[in-house]
């Protein structure tokens, strides 16, 4: 439990971040369960309950209502005087506009794709038919990357990234938290790499990849391995140090009780240390994946990856009339994605919460 | 005679070898514009490499390889070519040496500068010439504002053309009275921007920096400070007043002009008449491997730039409206179409007449001339990216292993003999262009002295000298 693997305002700073969130997440939670609550229990009186339910679900939309029109106006009022050199800060109805056009030019580009593949068809039947077998072609359309195309990229990428960050992370997290030793001897390191920011990572992680892959026709290519590398270097600090509290913390009488038992020490780890570290580890998760989806957008605007990042990047650097509210698009885009992510750590973390209660 | 082979096995096993012939690469002894034609190489085969990835940066000169997609030319190659956007030159670069990208658009002088390992060394060549002229310089409204004044006039009250730097000196004074630098951009250290900005303010008698063997900045005994800024972020800068002028391709100067942010001042056919601007650039690698894939793109590229010349510009518009897709330029469609359509747009309500502002595929604009290399590579000495004194020779070797007139000509007379475009359009030539006028300062380049040019300049390095922090020194 002491193991000063951060410190002692850093440690305590750790887990608060959790249950701050869990705090957050009760708390938007308790209207709804609220609603049920009361529904259920004066359901006898017929109309009146259906009245007091009706209420308190009004309740519980209002204010979050209230505040995204509010925002809107102000936006819809303010965004027009901003004069920029590409006209004036586009407001909610452009930027609406905007997302119909990407969903009709995703239209258009899948018609495209079709029409391609129809054609290729053709040309190969015809090509057989003329026994000029090679003349037959199966290529890949090769159009240009879709808003879709880009948003499920960046997904990707992140996926790899958090992925690789686990892997990493919670085997030395869970070696940390079990030694003294192990964990002095990282925790500079770690204190030291965890600030810096992916932008600083970004040269040495291209030049290194680039070395090391030299295929021509590589796997997966080198602009997503980079960004995903790029994602775990930065994502993967909240989960070890999360981990390595968790297995500290541990109450010294379970570990007791393992020794009592004689457990070996792959028993100890499975049946004691990583269940009772397991809402530490996702904790530690949660964070990292929301560090990640931060870390992704500008590893992607300097890889070159195709994703989110590259599409915001290419179209400031297009600078028609049409660029921003694209960019304001995908920003809103970007953001509904991150909190969706968040939601779905959220429910596995507290899956693993409730299964340690029982 | 010297023979290079290079076979290669595709999917298909099919064999391809291409032979160079005599007159080309390796023969250090064949003194420049030697009079003997450069000949074809010798292609044969299907394509090896079908699937392709090429970059392109946002300028409206990369549009040889959006209409070879578009209109179907790479298709009809058998090529399935995905074009993709670069952040910036370096990345570009990065991606061609690195394979990422089979082929780009690439400034003239990056190819010959990583052939002669300035940055990033790398055997690269340049195959076709993607257009000539392109660019202009633009100056912030504050600056336009007090040059304007001095200048002469037309009779209709609008300044006469062409625009000296000389006009520019002033202001410059005035800056470093009041102790600020006068700082202006280009897009890249080996960029032809930065080659015809430092010409124009060298013939306007402003020093624009010196670079040194330490110091890629460029700024040495400068009396403009240059710097690096990609091209769609130059308005942005200007606008910000990190700079006070820039020198970039389109359509970022009428940009500028559409958003009121500066004046585009002179462009760089002004500065030298039909200068040769972007290349088509691959690695020497690739065109070994791969002989006629590469063929095979350069003729589809070739027939665009047909296209976009044909009828004297009669399909410039569908040009523009392909220009301002999203993947391709992204600028608004009447941005570019202010300079692709043959005018320029000077100040708003001053658009002028500028045939030749684009060209892709009249006047050999295609063919990459090794006297066009030379040219690069004396301005690189000019201001000291090439630290050491070279003879002509270097120059003569230096162009021909990087510019392949042999490998464009495979390309351009198989299309002759399709008869899909005219044999008058392909020249016959040793590759050199023989003695050019047309510059701002009436200097005339003759590429088969490179030094002798070099010693006309009044402000630049000259046989002997050599550049250190402190700045030029006779050795």
């Amino acid at each position: 439990m002491a193991t000063a693997f951060v410190e002692p305002s850093d440690a305590a700073k750790e887990p608060d971040t959790g249950a701050e969130a869990a705090a957050t997440t009760s708390d938007m939670a308790a209207p709804k369960t609220q609603v049920v609550g009361e529904g259920e229990r004066p359901s006898a009186d017929g109309p009146s309950a259906l009245h007091i339910r009706m209420k308190a679900v009004g309740e519980a939309l209002l204010w979050p209502f209230v505040g995204i029109v509010g925002f809107l106006a102000l936006w819809a009022v303010l965004a027009p005087q901003v004069d920029t050199s590409l006209g004036s800060l586009p407001g909610p109805a452009e930027v609406v506009e905007a997302g119909a056009a990407l969903y009709s030019e995703y239209s258009a580009a899948m018609d495209a794709e079709n029409a391609f593949y129809e054609q290729q068809d053709a040309n190969n039947a015809a090509a057989i038919a003329a026994g000029n077998q090679a003349g037959v072609r199966n290529f890949d359309y090769a159009g240009p990357p879709t808003f879709l195309d880009q948003i499920f990229t960046s997904l990707q990428t992140v996926a790899l990234g958090f992925l690789l960050a686990t892997i990493f992370a919670v085997p030395i997290g869970l070696f940390a938290g079990l030694s003294t030793r192990f964990n002095s001897a990282i925790n500079p390191l770690v204190q030291i790499m965890k600030p810096v920011s992916p932008l600083a990572w970004l040269p040495i992680v291209t030049m290194v990849i680039s070395a090391m892959i030299t295929s021509s026709d590589p796997l997966l290519p080198k602009a997503f391995v980079i960004s995903a590398l790029v994602v775990m270097l930065c994502s993967l600090w909240p989960t070890l140090i999360n981990t390595a509290i968790g297995t500290s913390s541990i109450d010294k009488d379970l570990l007791n009780v393992g020794k009592v038992l004689r457990l070996g020490w792959f028993d100890k780890l499975t049946k004691l240390v990583l269940p009772a570290s397991l809402p530490y580890i996702f904790t530690g998760m949660r964070l990292s994946l929301g560090v990640g989806w931060m870390v992704l957008i500008a590893a992607e605007m300097l890889a070159q990856n195709p994703g989110l990042g590259k599409f915001v990047w290419d179209e400031f650097q297009n600078g028609s009339s049409q660029s921003l509210a694209r960019i304001m698009f995908a920003v809103i885009v970007i953001g509904l994605i991150g909190f969706m992510l968040d939601r779905i750590m959220m429910a596995l973390q507290s899956l693993v919460s409730k299964n340690r209660t029982v | 005679m010297v023979i290079f082979r290079s076979i290669s096995f595709d999917r298909r096993g099919v064999m391809a070898a291409m032979l160079a012939s005599a007159a080309l690469v390796g023969c250090s002894e064949s003194p420049g514009g030697s009079g003997e034609t450069v000949t074809a190489a010798t292609i044969e085969g299907a394509v090896e490499k079908p699937n392709l990835t090429l970059g392109f940066i946002k300028l409206t000169d990369m549009a040889p390889l959006a209409i070879a997609k578009e209109k179907g030319f790479f298709a009809e190659e058998g090529l399935n070519v995905t074009l993709e956007p670069q952040a910036n030159w370096k990345v570009l670069l990065d991606g061609v040496i690195g394979g990422q990208l089979d082929g780009a658009h690439m400034l003239a002088g990056q190819p010959i500068a990583a052939t002669i390992g300035y940055g990033t060394k790398a055997d690269l060549i340049a195959p076709l010439s993607l257009d000539l002229n392109g660019n202009a310089i633009t100056l912030s409204n504050r600056v336009w504002e007090m040059i304007e004044p001095e200048l002469p006039k037309m009779a209709d009250g609008r300044p006469q053309h062409p625009i000296s730097a000389e006009y520019l000196q002033p202001v410059v004074e005035e800056f470093e009275a009041q102790g600020k630098p006068f700082n202006m951009g280009m897009v890249f250290p080996v960029s032809t921007h930065n080659y015809e900005l430092r010409y124009w303010l060298a013939a306007g008698g402003l020093n624009p920096g010196y670079y040194s063997d330490g110091d890629v900045q460029g700024v040495i005994s400068a009396d403009v400070k240059l710097s690096v800024t990609p091209p769609p972020q130059m308005p942005a800068t200007l606008e910000a007043g990190t700079i006070e002028g820039y020198c970039v391709g389109e359509p970022w100067n009428q940009a500028a002009v559409f958003k009121g942010i500066g004046v585009p001042v002179i462009t760089d056919d002004q500065i030298w008449n039909d200068n040769p601007e972007k290349v088509f650039g691959l690695r020497e690698d690739f065109a070994e491997q791969y002989p006629a894939t590469t063929a095979a793109m350069l003729r589809a590229i070739i027939r665009a730039q047909q296209w976009l010349d044909e009828d004297g510009g009669a399909n410039r518009q569908e040009a523009v409206e392909i220009l301002s897709r999203p993947n391709y330029v992204g600028a608004d469609a009447e941005v570019i179409a202010a300079s692709m359509t043959g005018v320029f747009t000077f100040e708003p309500g001053d658009t002028r007449e500028a045939e030749g502002f684009n060209i892709f595929f009249d006047k050999y604009a295609g063919y990459p001339y090794y006297s066009d290399a030379i040219w690069y590579l004396t301005q690189m000495r000019r201001w000291g990216q090439i630290a050491d004194d070279q003879t002509d020779q270097w120059y003569f070797d230096t162009a021909k292993a990087v510019y392949r007139p042999d490998l464009y000509l495979a390309a351009a007379n198989g299309l002759v003999e399709e008869g899909v475009i005219p044999a008058e359009s392909v020249p016959e030539t040793d590759g050199f262009r023989g003695p050019q006028t047309g510059f701002i300062d009436g200097i005339t380049y003759d590429g088969s002295k490179p030094n002798a040019y070099l010693g006309e300049f009044p402000i630049g390095l000259k046989q002997g000298q050599s550049v250190t922090a402190s700045g030029v020194s006779d050795n």
